[in-house]
Parts: C-alpha cells; sequence; structure tokens
C-alpha cells in the first residue's frame, strides 16, 4: 500500500503530488496491476487534503489508463508504468556508478546534474515524461 | 444538481440600534459537501455570521437560508462549535458525552465520541471546567461530529491545539467530508493550514463579502504582474484593458508589482505573469477595501475537468 507524504512548500499542486507519487511507486513496482489504491477516506485521515483533491488526483490516473475505479470496491492499479525498473539489473548497474562517482568525490548536486544531461540527450519527450 | 448548504442574501447585523454594523450586505452561496473557509480581520464579522447560521441570532435585515429552510429549523443537522466552547463547567467529560447522546437520539455516534475523546488522552471523570482550552476543543470536536451533522461550523476550531492535534482532527474532519458528503463552514487565521483542506473560500472585511466562492476558479481569476514601474504621473503600474481591476501594486525602485483580476489576456510588454498564492490574494482584498469584491457562483458552473 501507498503512503502519500504532501509537501506544502514544494509549489506543485497537491493533486499533482499525488498524481506523481502515484506513478513513482508504479515505476519502482511498489504498486502492481491489481492493487488497490488507499481509499479517499484513508488519504485524507492521514494528510488533512481535502478529499475532492485526491478524487481529482485518481480521476487523472484513470484518464491516464493506470487505474479504473470500480464501484463500490475502490481504486486499481490497470497496468505498470513503462518496464517495472525496481528491481531490474539497470538498478543495481545505477546504484554501482552512482557509488563509484561519489568515490571519486562528486557531489551530489553533479551526479544529479549528469544524469540530468544523459536523460536530455537520449529522450526528447523529457517534458512528457515528468508530468 | 448542486444542492445549497448556506445562501445569504443582503444579510445585514447590527447589535444596538445605532450601533455599527457587524456585518452588512452580505449575500454568498456555500454548495453542499464543500469545505470553505471564512476568513476576515478580527472584528470583521465572522462570528457573527456563524452564529447567524446557526440561527443563534436573528438578522437585522436580509436573510439567511440553510439547509434550504430557516436557521432554526436545520438546527437538528447543525454542528456548531462556537469560539469560547460553551458547555457545562460542572459535568466530567463522560457525563458531557452521554448529555450529547441523549439530546441526539437516533443520531449519535458513540465511536466517533469516544474516539476523538480518546485520541487526547483525556481523563473522563475530569470536569470540563478543569480542562484545557485545547482539551475542551477535543470534547466539543466530539460533540458536534458525533451528532453526524450535515453542515458544520466551526469557529476557530483549530486556534487552541497543538500541531498532533491539529492534523489529527483536520484530518477527521476531512475523513467526515468524504464518508458523508458533511459541509462545513470554518473561520480561521491561518491561511496555509485551510489551503489544502479547504476548497472553498469566504472572506469578509469590515463587515461585507470580498471574496467567495470556489477556491481554484478565484484563484484562476487573478494574476500576478511584474513589470518595470511607469514614470509619471499614472503611477498606478500596468496598462491595462477595462475589464481589468488593478486589486493592489506596490512600486519597488524601478519594478512594479501588481495582482489583477482580468479574464486572462495577454500581459503588457514587458510584464510578466505568475499565478499568484492564497494568501497573497486574500491579503490584496484585505488591505484595499476600496476594491470591490468578488463573488462567484458555482451554481451554473460546468463540471470541472481534470487538468495536468
Amino acid at each position: 500500500m501507498i503512503e502519500y507524504r504532501i509537501d506544502r512548500r514544494s509549489g506543485i499542486a497537491t493533486y499533482l503530488q499525488i498524481v506523481q507519487q502515484t506513478k513513482q511507486a508504479l515505476r519502482l513496482g511498489l504498486l502492481e496491476p491489481g492493487d488497490r489504491l488507499p481509499p479517499a477516506r484513508e488519504v485524507v485521515e492521514a494528510t488533512a487534503v481535502n478529499p475532492n483533491t485526491v478524487l481529482k488526483a485518481y480521476r487523472e490516473l484513470e484518464r491516464e489508463g493506470l487505474v479504473e475505479a470500480r464501484r463500490g470496491l475502490g481504486t486499481f492499479v490497470r497496468k505498470a508504468l513503462g518496464t517495472t525498473v525496481g528491481d531490474s539489473p539497470l538498478r543495481a548497474e545505477l546504484v554501482a556508478w552512482v557509488e563509484r562517482a561519489r568515490r571519486e568525490g562528486l557531489e551530489r548536486d553533479d551526479v544529479a546534474a549528469l544524469f540530468a544531461a544523459a536523460l536530455d540527450e537520449h529522450f526528447q519527450d523529457r517534458k512528457e515524461e515528468q508530468r | 444538481m448542486t444542492t445549497t448548504a448556506i445562501e445569504a442574501s443582503a444579510l445585514g447585523k447590527r447589535f444596538a440600534r445605532r450601533g455599527n454594523w457587524a456585518l452588512r450586505d452580505c449575500s454568498f452561496r456555500l454548495p453542499a459537501g464543500r469545505v470553505c473557509a471564512l476568513v476576515g480581520v478580527n472584528g470583521a464579522g465572522k462570528s457573527t455570521l456563524l452564529a447567524l447560521a446557526a440561527g443563534l441570532i436573528a438578522p437585522t435585515e436580509g436573510g439567511i437560508t440553510v439547509l434550504g429552510g430557516h436557521p432554526a429549523d436545520a438546527r437538528p443537522d447543525l454542528g456548531y462549535v462556537a469560539q469560547d466552547k460553551p458547555m457545562y463547567p460542572q459535568l466530567t467529560v463522560a457525563e458531557t458525552l452521554r448529555m450529547g447522546a441523549d439530546l441526539n437520539p437516533g443520531r449519535w455516534d458513540r465511536d466517533t465520541a469516544e474516539r476523538i475523546v480518546s485520541g487526547g488522552a483525556l481523563d473522563r471523570d475530569a470536569r470540563i471546567r478543569s480542562l484545557s482550552g485545547g482539551q475542551r476543543t477535543r470534547v466539543a470536536l466530539a460533540l458536534a461530529l458525533a451528532k453526524r451533522p450535515r453542515l458544520l461550523l466551526l469557529d476557530e476550531p483549530m486556534a487552541d491545539l497543538d500541531p498532533l492535534a491539529r492534523r489529527e482532527l483536520m484530518g477527521l474532519l476531512m475523513a467526515t467530508v468524504a464518508e458523508q458528503g458533511t459541509t462545513i463552514l470554518m473561520s480561521s487565521h491561518v491561511i496555509a493550514e485551510l489551503e489544502d483542506s479547504c476548497d472553498h473560500l469566504l472572506v469578509i472585511g469590515d463587515g461585507r463579502v470580498r471574496l467567495a466562492g470556489d477556491m481554484e476558479e478565484l484563484l484562476a481569476a487573478h494574476r500576478l504582474l511584474d513589470g518595470p514601474a511607469q514614470d509619471g504621473t499614472s503611477g498606478a503600474g500596468p496598462e491595462l484593458g477595462q475589464d481589468t481591476v488593478v486589486v493592489s501594486h506596490t512600486t519597488t525602485g524601478r519594478q512594479c508589482t501588481a495582482l489583477v483580476r482580468d479574464a486572462g489576456a495577454a500581459p503588457p510588454d514587458g510584464w510578466r505573469a505568475a499565478e499568484p498564492s492564497l494568501e497573497e490574494v486574500i491579503v490584496a482584498y484585505l488591505r484595499n477595501p476600496e476594491v470591490p469584491g468578488l463573488a462567484l457562483d458555482t451554481v451554473f458552473a460546468a463540471p470541472k475537468e481534470a487538468t495536468a
């Protein structure tokens, strides 16, 4: 089950934070097809966010075909996002690379900048991906 | 269909015949199922408005309907927590809850009452008069919520709660809205706290409505413009179209910042437009009482589309 963390100072609309965190969980394999998203009631009780905000986020995820609402049962994951990268060899390789970068004295921001540059080089639809 | 929880038309109240108006010419509509923040400076008339909605005082002029009828007739469906949380000081917590159950036969939700009270590690046998402000608030909210009201009127409910209790009880209020479709009208001074929990806004200043409507729509109706200050006589910031209302503007050196209300035309040359924060909009309206207020009615508004 996913737990949402709302950052009030991020400048990102609250419903969008829920959408992004759900997608992140789908990418990492923390949520899999068939899993149920937490009921709006539980999310609002934990976060004190307005229920309509949570419903708006779930509607957006549904519009993108990632989840489906089943009447009276809840909202369920329909498909994983991209290839599930949570425990793939790619992740292990990336972790190894990050460890090496750190050993060689790179700062966190240096690593992030390198990674972002590599992404920009190979993914034209970067904006779309980040949404 | 959208039903209306509260509707006020030209509502006014003064407490002495020749006294000042606590509330004047107040017209707004609060749709059912909304969580509405009631904001205004001290003495703006917030508590008067809540007491009018609760049917505890009668309007001097104009009218107010609550859940489709006279406020007094809506009382079984109303939960009202006044600012000073009036309760019987000599009763214990347990006796107060039993009284709540006896006074609301058929609709009392014992589990909810117990849950709220036990969240605060309260001694059941403590008398109300011995409780701290925050503990009293907890008992008062337990009474109001266990009644399972359709409309909750809360006068600064979070003011004397610690940060943990605030979060817990605000979460509980939101869960109640999600489950029961309850409408909430609550006053507060802490805008940051209201921003995520409320979806509707009512700002009053000097007894009149300054802003009323869906929070997102109100924000979308305003823009923050940023550009070069004008030399010479105009001094009033950007050259803008006739439909544009400048709510506030400040000039610092060569730069001018203005909060404007318009239909979203392109900003003038050399100006940048940004989305204002809720706090910026509210403060601008409260600081500039000469700017006409804005009341958006969402009755006929199209269903909101989810946009990314």
